[in-house]
């Protein structure tokens, strides 16, 4: 099965504090710890095993700039046989509805069973994979989390739905599908992993190289656009206890003994 | 404005709670036009929401299809694709239906494209202003939306508050005859119900929640120790349960339990929505987290800066001194 795994590199949530620059346009990018977007991982992950079960090979595909090849060159340590870098200034400023057609186009270049995107990324938008499956007319299913190849021409799908519960599904190839984070345990990769990849040249296409016309993606095709950041206000905020460690754990105490937490 | 539709989700004949949501983010986009509501499925069931909803939407889009019974999104995105007049904004709610139908609907009705959204600033022309959330909540964003071609919208669980909507009488429009035979490369199986876990959390007064921030799975105990002086049991968010440190029965959030204890110590949580959806009931809620721009701080009654690894420990201690010092 040739696997098709639509990634991107991000801000790693779990590391930075994002905050917000002084214009108020954009977060403040300075010593940002960047990764790969965690649901792509898994779906990395799944796309590896799938392979290892009914053979194949796994292609990783970003739409960026030369900074995101450390994502791809991650993933081919991971096992991923190839990784391509889909860059053009032309793309800058894409809406969702922009990287899907760019997408779009690299993938009627190849010859693809299986496409996966991760769920969402820190946009948290969850668009890309379900307007890519849209635009090549292939069947698409969300929040996937578990894959069994069925045959030559289907899989069976669960999907996360409500409550713990799945939604199971029969879906035919080739399709479109996002993965959900825990689907499977994302592999190690070890700095060895990365050095011996590190000179595998990168394939690097242009909207030209795609046959895209640069007026219908990038800020030109756009028509979802950021015009600010705001830090936001959900709730009254809480009331921060600043006092020493001791100083809290006594207020806590106290408090939590008042709304009955402590019996 | 373009004509608005409301995406209704059904259940057993009775419309869900995001349709009130729906029709309120409608109103707040275009407060004097009309909202149209649409449903699709099959049956006495389908008929009942429908009439249910003539009481709040002016007209009740009627899509009945024996192929639509199961919420199939592939096959609700073709028959709303023949169906809705081009050029409309369509509002469905962002959960894991809306997650499978809209972005592919907006393709096909070759609509802008917004998720996610859980608040609406007003328009400029064909522009639409909304809100949207980054960066798992740390950061909201204005989006522009060029809606002159329509729009497909997603609209976040539990934003939109229903307002009372003055009592209309509306008219179901049967749009079945439009459709037509469907089919679709997705067919629905079955739907495998959560097991049940060693504990459940949906029963606890008092719950220690932990989120990335134990950092590993041996970090547990931590949790556990305070949970057990406390006669309350450990709970987790989305990570915890996909690093595999805890079963999926432990999970709060809107892909796991909705939990109503009186109190709720966040550990270690951020506070992305889907995990604040499984808190119900209005509890005290507590953080305690490292970085004090997390999300959880802003729905919290108290926060607390600090290394849940290291405070833990010494609540417990605290709490244990107290118990030895009363049961004297």
């Amino acid at each position: 099965m040739e696997i098709l795994v639509c990634a991107r590199r991000v801000p790693d949530t779990s590391e930075n504090e994002i905050a917000l620059n002084s214009a108020g346009n954009d977060i403040e990018r300075d010593e940002l710890v960047y990764s790969i977007n965690e649901p792509d991982n898994y779906a990395v992950e799944e796309a590896l095993q799938i392979v290892a079960r009914v053979g194949g090979s796994v292609t990783v595909v970003t739409v960026g700039s030369e900074d995101d090849e450390e994502i791809l060159r991650r993933e081919m340590a991971m096992g991923a046989s190839h990784g391509v870098l889909l860059s053009d200034d032309a793309f800058i400023g894409s809406d969702g509805r922009g990287i899907a057609a760019i997408l779009k186009s690299f993938v009627a270049k190849g010859n693809y069973d299986l496409i996966l995107t991760g769920v969402q990324a820190e946009d948290g938008a969850a668009q890309v994979g379900g307007m890519l499956a849209a635009m090549l007319d292939y069947p698409f299913a969300s929040l996937v989390n578990s894959i069994e190849v069925l045959d030559a021409r289907k899989l069976k799908i669960g999907r996360e739905i409500e409550g713990g519960n799945r939604e199971i599904n029969e879906i035919d190839l080739p399709c479109v599908l996002s993965i959900q984070t825990g689907i499977n345990e994302p592999r190690y990769v070890g700095m060895r992993g990365i050095r011996a990849v590190a000179s595998v040249p990168i394939p690097t296409h242009a909207a030209s190289d795609l046959g895209l016309d640069p007026g219908t993606v990038g800020d030109a095709g756009a028509k979802v656009k950021r015009v600010d950041y705001f830090v936001p206000v959900l709730g009254k905020g809480a009331e921060m206890l600043s006092g020493s460690r001791e100083e809290n754990i006594d207020k806590l105490v106290e408090l939590m003994a008042a709304k009955g937490g402590l019996n | 404005m373009p004509r608005i539709f409301a995406y209704v989700v059904h259940k057993g004949g009775v419309a869900d709670d995001s349709a009130a949501e729906l029709l309120a983010a409608a109103c707040k986009i275009d407060p004097t036009g009309s909202v149209t509501a649409v449903v699709t499925g099959f049956g006495p069931n389908l008929d009942r929401v429908c009439e249910s909803l003539r009481a709040s939407f002016g007209e009740v889009w009627k899509i009945a299809n024996q192929s639509l019974d199961y919420p199939n999104a592939e096959l609700i995105r073709k028959a709303l694709v023949k169906v809705l007049p081009s050029g409309c904004l369509v509002l469905i709610p962002h959960d894991h239906f809306g997650i499978d139908l809209a972005p592919g609907l907006a393709v096909k009705l070759n609509g802008a494209f917004v998720s996610d959204v859980p608040d609406v600033n007003g328009s400029e022309g064909s522009n639409l202003k909304v809100v949207r959330q980054e960066f798992g909540g740390q950061l909201s964003a204005h989006v522009c939306c060029d809606i002159s071609s329509g729009a497909v919208i997603t609209v976040r669980p539990g934003a939109f508050k229903p307002a009372g909507n003055n009592p209309v009488v509306g008219l179901v429009v049967d749009k079945s005859f439009d459709v037509g035979p469907l089919s679709a490369g997705r067919r629905y199986l079955e739907t495998v119900v959560a097991e049940a876990g060693d504990v459940d959390i949906t029963r606890q007064h008092v719950l220690v929640s932990i989120g990335r921030g134990i950092q590993e799975k041996n970090n547990i105990g931590i949790a556990q120790e305070l949970a057990d002086v406390l006669g309350a049991a450990v709970s987790c968010s989305r990570p915890v349960v996909d690093a595999k440190w805890l079963e999926k029965s432990r999970q709060v959030g809107s892909s796991g339990k909705t939990v109503k204890p009186k109190v709720y110590l966040a550990c270690g949580i951020s506070g992305a929505f889907q995990h604040l959806a499984g808190i119900k009931g209005n509890p005290f809620i507590v953080a305690i987290n490292k970085n004090p721009k997390a999300p959880i701080f802003q729905v919290a009654d108290i926060g607390i800066v600090d290394d849940l690894l290291e405070f833990l420990p010494e609540l417990t201690n605290k709490i244990r001194e107290m118990q030895s010092v009363s049961a004297k």
